[in-house]
């Protein structure tokens, strides 16, 4: 695994200027998913059960911008391709942008705003809290993710989007709890995030090596 | 997970099993030609009575719905997989062995079964996964073939045991579930006038994925009680462990009676979704079917037998 020390979040700057048109590509294709469900909600498209269909979608859309938001570091690291960091803070938002379908949802369309049925639903399954529990946690990182609020939170910053990790855990374990009894999706999902996750910890016990020598 | 063999042999096996499929096979694929010749391309029609004292007046589920949104893990999990792949599974010839505690065991041909007096009975079908439709099924009272196999007086229990053959199954080759697939019910249970085997929905033959060429309906249980393409019926003294309950014990209990009141440890059952509709509706206890089958479980606490 060919590494680079040299990793701060101000690199990211470097060398930006250039790329408006990649990240207008970049946008759009995050927006495909969406525009499937309204193509095919409007030509009766989504099969029997709706509303599952939907579920479903925008649940498994944040999971994958979850995901790829977690492999620009790794990737990064792994090909000295520094540009990719570009793209970090547009997938993470995409990934909180669906979570946010996801959740509206499930409290419009499956629950009615029922607070009660809400609340209680939260309380007693597991799946539902550990999925509440990743969009609460993404909030913050939303709200923080402005070019201002980086330098205004300076290491901090670093800091609080390390709450990404939970997110995805939770996210992962929210959709392995919901299964009835196939867990090939939801553990693809996990086993990704391993990886991803498996990769920081190499990278921070050489780089705990290299400074040891 | 381990397969266990089932405890006793189908007469069918005491044919070497390769010898009897392919037999099967070319049957099925001269049959096929000769019906490709002789009829039109359509699901054959079947007659059958309506009995209105046993149907629901609600709005029918699509035919579309009801045969494209299924839960067939035989054959995929996900809900168009048996709609796509069930095409595989022979449904004649077929035999149906009602074994165990009777007087008078007999192996069944289907076409012998088609011959017990049809009905359509419009149910209520509730999902465990709280989805619901409303289904025109065809056949007749499970009851009627329990009395022609006349149980001993130590049945207390009839067990249900689908096909297993992964060449026309599938799925399963994946050790999801322990198959074959086993259902159970007490005997008063399948002697209820409610309890159905089906053989059709909308007036024709029971397509593949809804459970060909027989299966069991059960209207005020969750539908996996519902055991599809039915190869045995035996009659039993101990309460039998069904596929569900072995897969999960604590989500999946023996009785499942639709209950709005006991939650599935992973999710409410308090509202549904009927197919087709846009809002959740409240579930009803025992589906709706209560007035008729509630004093089967008179004094019984729901929640500990769920």
């Amino acid at each position: 695994m060919g590494q680079t020390m040299a990793s701060s979040p101000r690199s990211v700057a470097k060398g930006a200027p250039r790329g408006g048109t990649a990240k207008g590509l970049v946008f759009v294709a995050a927006t495909v998913p969406l525009l499937r469900l309204a193509v095919l909600g409007l030509g009766d498209g989504l099969g029997a059960n709706p509303l599952e269909f939907v579920t479903r979608s925008t649940g498994t859309w944040t999971l994958v911008f979850l995901l790829l938001t977690l492999a620009v570091t790794p990737v990064r690291r792994l090909t000295g391709w520094s540009g990719i960091q570009r793209y970090r803070r547009m997938l993470g938002l995409f990934a909180f942008f669906y979570g946010s379908l996801h959740l509206l949802t499930y409290l419009w369309w499956d629950q009615f705003f029922d607070w009660a049925a809400i609340f209680h639903d939260v309380a007693k399954r597991p799946f539902i809290t550990a999925g509440l529990t990743a969009y609460g946690l993404m909030v913050p990182l939303a709200l923080t993710s402005t070019q201002g609020m980086m330098r205004r939170l300076g290491r901090r910053w670093q800091l609080l989007h390390r709450l990404v990790y939970g997110v995805a855990v939770a996210g992962v374990v929210h959709y392995i709890w919901l299964v009835k009894k196939d867990l090939t999706q939801p553990l693809i999902y996990g086993t990704v995030l391993a990886l991803l996750l498996g990769a920081r910890v190499v990278h921070a016990l050489r780089a705990r090596g290299v400074r040891g020598e | 997970m381990t397969r266990m063999p089932g405890p006793s042999i189908p007469p069918s096996d005491i044919t070497p099993r390769e010898v009897y499929r392919e037999r099967r096979r070319f049957m099925q694929a001269s049959a096929g030609l000769l019906g490709a010749l002789a009829l039109p391309a359509s699901a054959a029609r079947l007659s059958a009575t309506r009995n209105a004292a046993f149907s629901t007046d609600e709005a029918l589920t699509p035919y579309r719905d009801v045969t494209g949104y299924n839960n067939f893990y035989e054959f995929g999990t996900d809900k168009d997989d048996p709609a796509a792949r069930a095409g595989s599974l022979v449904t004649r010839p077929w035999t149906v062995a009602v074994e165990g505690l009777v007087k008078r065991p007999r192996v069944w041909d289907v076409d012998e079964l088609l011959r017990f007096p049809l009905e359509e009975r419009i149910y209520r079908l509730r999902c465990v996964e709280g989805w619901s439709m409303v289904i025109p099924w065809i056949g007749f009272p499970l009851a009627s073939l329990v009395r022609q196999a006349e149980p001993l007086g130590s049945a207390k229990y009839v067990e249900f045991i689908s096909l297993h053959d992964p060449r026309q199954m599938p799925d399963q080759r994946v050790p999801l579930l322990d198959w074959p697939y086993r259902e159970g019910l007490r005997l008063d249970e399948a002697m209820h006038p409610l309890t159905l085997l089906a053989v059709g929905l909308y007036g024709e033959v029971l397509p593949n994925q809804n459970g060909a060429p027989i299966r069991l309906v059960v209207p005020w249980k969750y539908g996996f009680k519902s055991a599809k393409s039915i190869v045995r019926i035996r009659f039993v003294e101990r309460q039998p462990v069904t596929t569900w309950m072995r897969a999960a014990p604590r989500e999946y209990g023996f009785y499942s009676n639709v209950n709005p009141a006991v939650d599935h440890p992973r999710w409410s059952q308090a509202r549904e979704r009927r197919i087709g509709e846009f809002r959740k509706r409240p579930t009803l206890p025992f589906n709706g079917y209560a007035e008729q089958v509630a004093s089967l479980y008179a004094g019984m606490d729901l929640k500990t037998f769920f």
